[in-house]
């Protein structure tokens, strides 16, 4: 890697560390140091100092709500104060979606007699670490091969070589990255704001054949060398609905700019690992000897089975 | 290849048994592994597959003399995501229950490989009538695979046959897990291989 390679990646981790400083302290009165989910139903609010137990342990002084619908209030089943009386924890009837900010709002907190005034609390998850969930969970816990049965013309065609399946596995990483970045950024920025939802098959289609075309033609005038590798997959990129699936998923989930960019990348990387898998199994496949029926597509079909019951261990697995 | 010599019959049942998309062309797999767990599913896909083709088949071939050689698959993109525009804004408008089932897949018909191989090497070649009974039989082809697996799948996971209960019990589990469709799909091809095989060797005693 060169020098302003080795910039560019500083810049981004510097950029990285920037949004997990914005999205970790979102707590908005001076009283409240910190805020944060606890189990699958718990919210824990730390305090500066103790608080009341009367105000603390009086469920008409908080009101929770997601971020979004701001009329479905939360029903609190259970209020617990810690012995120092500065931390408490409230349990919830229904297991809370985490991956939404709630809005907590404490009414007047009194802490020693004194009213220190309402607070309005954002509460949600560590972003860096959400952030790595959505990679992780796109990568192997949702595998788009394994568990969500995309792109599979692309997957058995190009899964006969090892060489072959680490180049088109590139290649797609690549693609997805660039094209769903910018159809992320018409759709947020164009087709929501003009109410244009109804065209987003029709745009996110062209942009993903511009794309193509455009990284198609980039390569060949930056790196011939490169391009000769890899050109060959180029043409199929298109022809794989998971590079489509992707935007899709984007405009239905309202995820942001890095969010967009860990679910395009856990995307294509894990179609990567998906293809090395298979093409690895294939390989051996040749060797062995399978009935005349079932030789090409449908073994390959019963390993991809075989494959998919494995990656359904992974299924309801949550990480942070 | 000329324009086509086939009657409408020839062409239609070509789509459904020898170049079936599904199980002979090995084309647009996702849906039959992903969502052919039962057969209403099947049919539905299949309805929406059946009304892209015809309608963009017919488009191309309406428009085929006013398309530059060098813009065709655009064009062919373009065309198919019109259409699948339409079926997906009436489905989600009419039918909600079945358009929630289906989820991401009546978006992705835009990027099944059959619609835009048809196009290419079918209807930019042949005139409107030849290609509306080719996208039929595409259609009902893909249907027709699409209720075969989503029948054994049925049958075998929960005993129901679209939706009526006809065995009593619940014979084996898994086949209604997500994974068990690469295995029907699997075998179900092993089968379609297995009866050509058959065909051949009768063929061949019989010294055709």
């Amino acid at each position: 890697m060169n020098i302003s390679g080795r910039n560019y990646l500083f810049s981004a981790i510097l950029v990285i560390i920037g949004a997990f400083l914005i999205g970790g302290c979102a707590t908005e009165h001076r009283f409240v140091k910190k805020t944060a989910f606890k189990d699958a139903n718990q919210i824990i609010i730390e305090f500066a100092g103790p608080v009341d137990e009367t105000w603390a342990g009086n469920p008409s002084n908080y009101t929770v709500y997601e971020e979004p619908d701001p009329d479905i209030k939360l029903n609190i089943q259970d209020i617990r104060l810690s012995a120092d009386r500065k931390t408490v924890t409230l349990s919830f009837a229904d297991p809370l979606n985490q991956n939404q900010p709630h809005i907590l709002t404490a009414n007047n907190i009194s802490s020693e007699g004194k009213s220190l005034g309402t607070a309005i609390l954002n509460v949600r998850k560590v972003y860096l670490g959400y952030l790595f969930s959505i990679l992780i969970g796109a990568m192997i816990i949702n595998n788009f091969v394994f568990t969500k049965y995309l792109g599979l013309c692309v997957f058995f065609g190009t899964s006969q070589k090892k060489s072959t399946a680490v180049g088109m596995g590139i290649t797609f990483t690549i693609v997805i990255v660039v094209s769903a970045m910018m159809s992320w950024f018409l759709y947020q920025f164009v087709l929501q704001p003009y109410r244009l939802d109804f065209l987003q098959i029709v745009v996110f289609i062209g942009l993903v054949s511009l794309s193509v075309q455009a990284v198609d033609t980039i390569l060949r005038k930056v790196n011939p060398l490169l391009f000769k590798a890899f050109g060959v997959y180029l043409v199929l990129v298109i022809a794989n609905c998971i590079i489509i699936a992707v935007p899709l998923i984007l405009a239905d989930n309202s995820y942001n700019a890095f969010e967009s960019l860990m679910l395009a990348l856990g995307a294509g990387l894990g179609f990567l690992i998906a293809l090395f898998l298979m093409s690895s199994v294939r390989e051996r496949l040749e060797l062995a000897n399978v009935p005349p029926t079932y030789r090409g597509l449908p073994i390959a079909f019963v390993v991809a089975g075989l494959f998919a019951l494995a990656f359904l261990g992974f299924s309801g697995m949550s990480i942070f | 290849m000329p324009a086509t010599t086939k009657t409408n019959f020839q062409l239609v049942s070509n789509g459904i048994l020898n170049e079936n998309p599904i199980f002979r062309l090995a084309l647009s797999m996702c849906p039959a592994v992903g969502i052919s767990t039962t057969v209403m599913n099947g049919i539905m896909l299949g309805i929406a597959v059946l009304f892209v083709q015809v309608f963009s088949s017919c488009t191309i071939a309406a428009i085929k003399n006013y398309i530059h050689p060098r813009i065709r698959i655009p064009t062919y993109t373009l065309t198919i995501a019109t259409w699948v525009t339409v079926i997906d804004l009436v489905l989600a408008a009419y039918m909600p229950a079945a358009y929630k089932e289906m989820g991401i897949f009546v978006k992705l018909i835009v990027a099944f490989a059959i619609i835009t191989m048809r196009l290419e090497i079918f209807a930019c070649k042949n005139s409107v009538s030849s290609s509306f009974w080719d996208g039929i039989g595409m259609g009902l082809g893909f249907m027709f695979g699409m209720v075969a697996l989503g029948f054994v799948r049925e049958l075998l996971g929960m005993g129901t046959i679209l939706g009526y209960d006809v065995l009593g019990v619940r014979p084996l589990l898994f086949f209604v897990l997500p994974a068990a469709g690469f295995f029907c799909v699997g075998i179900m091809m092993a089968m379609f291989n297995y009866m050509e095989l058959v065909y051949n060797r009768k063929r061949r005693a019989k010294g055709i």
